[in-house]
């Protein structure tokens, strides 16, 4: 079922390096400015403008990397509103669906119950909610590979921690703002950690080392620890990651 | 192909060159040298160009030998160097004989010192670069007991050359940009912020270096609910408590932190090189006067190759040799006896 999506039509343009134009749909992150945002990656990627040498969207953005050397600002800057002004409304539907196995006992979701207690809800409701909402990967970054998922309820608007947690592990599932990570690598931060997976995002020794792409469906499957542990043993099981490729 | 090999190394000895460009969609940052300019000063030196592969050794050196004789050269921060026990000094390219054991200390001014070797570090490149990218598990710090192998070494008679580096190792001001997000602060915040003199904390690394102040924090409009996005390194960025770090080579490629402005290419040697407790503060340029500093690793390789020196000038090099006033300075040999 395609689903049709009409773009933002005014974004920001700001500075971002001295070699980079950042293109800013929203300052706050809807399903309509991040596909404004990879739809508009896409066309610049196609019109092959002289001078850029890299694109990436994130949630709500487009940065346009240019060497200054072959063109400038001001020359990037006109060519991109032209661009703008010919953004057309395309099929936005997911090309491929993940299932990911995903463990919420105590000791794999030490945040789980007041991440759920701050979106209102009961750890038990938390979870189905989790596992049930049809998620997008919004956007890549971060860490190698790691995705930011989207969007999950309003309720599910509750801010970062001020204080960063020190070691959260790769493969933890963690929320903050109505979205989801699944974390590439050991890190510290500020995201509540609620649930733990045994997939890795980032496989740098593989011939494809980056697992997900922006736009890619996803769900999560919730198992037990047992059946967490297993998945761990079994690195070749990349935690029991599914994926369906859609079209 | 020569060998080298490291008898004893510091914690963060790492093979770096100017990074991966380009995976930024793909959440890998650049990576690479913090100081970039010292990569490019060593490809100057042994007459490289701008892709081969360098050691990154941060705040310590350590023990290294070649089973080949090869010409280095030391740049970016200052570390104590000896051969044998005779002093090396940075920034002129040395002859390291066969077996012979280079001994490189503590950095006596500067982070991040650089040891370069004529023929490059010929490691298996990974996506198109040896740049060891901790953070995302790209390759490992080094340790005794390691060995490389490096390029042959084209001229190892060529006579000594040098440079002078331009300081970047005592901090002071160092030149920003707006971006993004700077509007989240207003105007006073920001103000205040360009007028803080500010030490480099101890805590800092190849992702990025937190500053310290004596003085309020800087808080931005709505911080802990601002939307990930976007960044570059160079980004300063102010943490949930308002406490700014700059971020350096192997940054995260989104983040969440609200950030104040950018630090331009040219003045981030200035900024990883400050040693803990070195004042650093903040000047902001108009976006054309940041462009405008704005040079391609090209452009800067060439410009460091023209600044190039022989240590001792041969005679045959001068090309203008008849230009010079080589006998005005003759005279009867009494002056010292004249009134």
């Amino acid at each position: 079922m395609p689903e049709i999506m009409s773009p933002l039509a005014d974004p920001a343009f700001c500075p971002l390096g001295v070699d980079g134009v950042l293109v800013r749909f929203a300052r706050a992150l809807t399903a309509e400015a991040n596909a404004s945002a990879s739809g508009f990656c896409a066309q610049i990627k196609a019109a092959a403008l002289p001078g850029v040498t890299e694109l990436a969207s994130s949630l709500t953005s487009v940065r346009v990397g240019f060497d200054p050397a072959v063109t400038d600002r001001q020359r990037i800057t006109a060519q991109l509103r032209d661009l703008l002004t010919g953004l057309q409304s395309a099929d936005t539907s997911p090309r491929r669906l993940w299932r990911i196995p995903v463990a919420f006992g105590p000791s794999h979701a030490p945040q789980l119950h007041e991440a759920a207690q701050l979106a209102g809800l009961t750890a038990e409701q938390a979870v189905a909610e989790i596992t049930t909402t049809m998620l997008r990967v919004l956007a890549i970054g971060f860490a190698p590979g790691q995705p930011y998922l989207g969007l999950m309820p309003l309720h599910w608007d509750i801010p970062r921690q001020s204080d960063l947690t020190p070691h959260v592990p790769r493969g933890a599932l963690v929320t903050a703002v109505r979205q989801l990570i699944i974390f590439a690598a050991d890190t510290p931060t500020g995201w509540r950690q609620i649930g733990q997976s045994a997939f890795s995002v980032w496989q740098p020794d593989s011939d494809t080392p980056f697992l997900l792409d922006a736009g890619d469906g996803l769900q999560f499957v919730a198992v037990s620890d047992d059946t967490l542990r297993d998945l761990q043993a079994n690195p070749d099981s990349n935690g029991g990651a599914r994926c369906e490729v859609l079209r | 192909m020569p060998v080298l090999t490291l008898h004893s190394a510091g914690p963060g000895v790492t093979v770096q060159d100017l990074g991966r460009p380009g995976w930024t969609a793909q959440g890998l940052s650049r990576g690479g040298a913090a100081d970039r300019l010292a990569v490019l000063e060593a490809a100057a030196l042994l007459h490289q160009d701008s892709g081969f592969a360098v050691l990154e050794m941060i705040g310590f050196g350590g023990v290294f030998s070649s089973d080949q004789p090869t010409r280095f050269v030391l740049t970016g921060a200052g570390m104590q160097a000896s051969i044998d026990g005779a002093a090396v000094p940075p920034y002129t390219t040395q002859l390291l004989p066969a077996g012979a054991q280079l001994t490189i200390g503590g950095a006596r001014h500067g982070v991040f010192g650089y040891l370069a070797f004529a023929g490059g570090i010929l490691t298996e490149p990974v996506m198109d670069s040896r740049a060891t990218h901790l953070t995302a598990g790209l390759g490992r710090a080094l340790a005794a007991g390691d060995t490389l192998p490096l390029g042959d070494d084209p001229r190892p008679d060529m006579p000594p050359q040098r440079l002078n580096p331009p300081d970047r190792c005592n901090g002071g001001m160092v030149r920003m940009m707006t971006g993004p997000q700077t509007d989240l602060f207003d105007e006073q915040t920001l103000a205040d912020f360009l007028a803080t003199s500010f030490r480099r904390s101890p805590r800092g690394n190849r992702q990025g270096v937190r500053l310290d102040h004596d003085g309020a924090s800087f808080a931005a409009k709505g911080g802990l609910s601002v939307t990930s996005d976007l960044i570059v390194p160079g980004d300063v960025q102010l943490t949930g408590d308002g406490v700014p770090y700059v971020l350096l080579t192997e940054c995260q490629t989104i983040g969440g932190y609200p950030r104040i402005g950018t630090v331009i290419p040219a003045d981030l040697p200035r900024v990883a090189q400050a040693a803990p407790g070195t004042a650093l503060q903040f000047t902001l340029l108009d976006l054309a006067a940041a462009d405008a500093t704005a040079e391609p690793d090209m452009a800067v390789l060439r410009r460091l190759q023209q600044a190039r020196q022989p240590l001792i000038r041969d005679l045959h090099d001068i090309a203008d040799l008849l230009g010079y006033q080589l006998i005005s300075g003759v005279t009867a040999g009494d002056d010292l006896e004249q009134d």
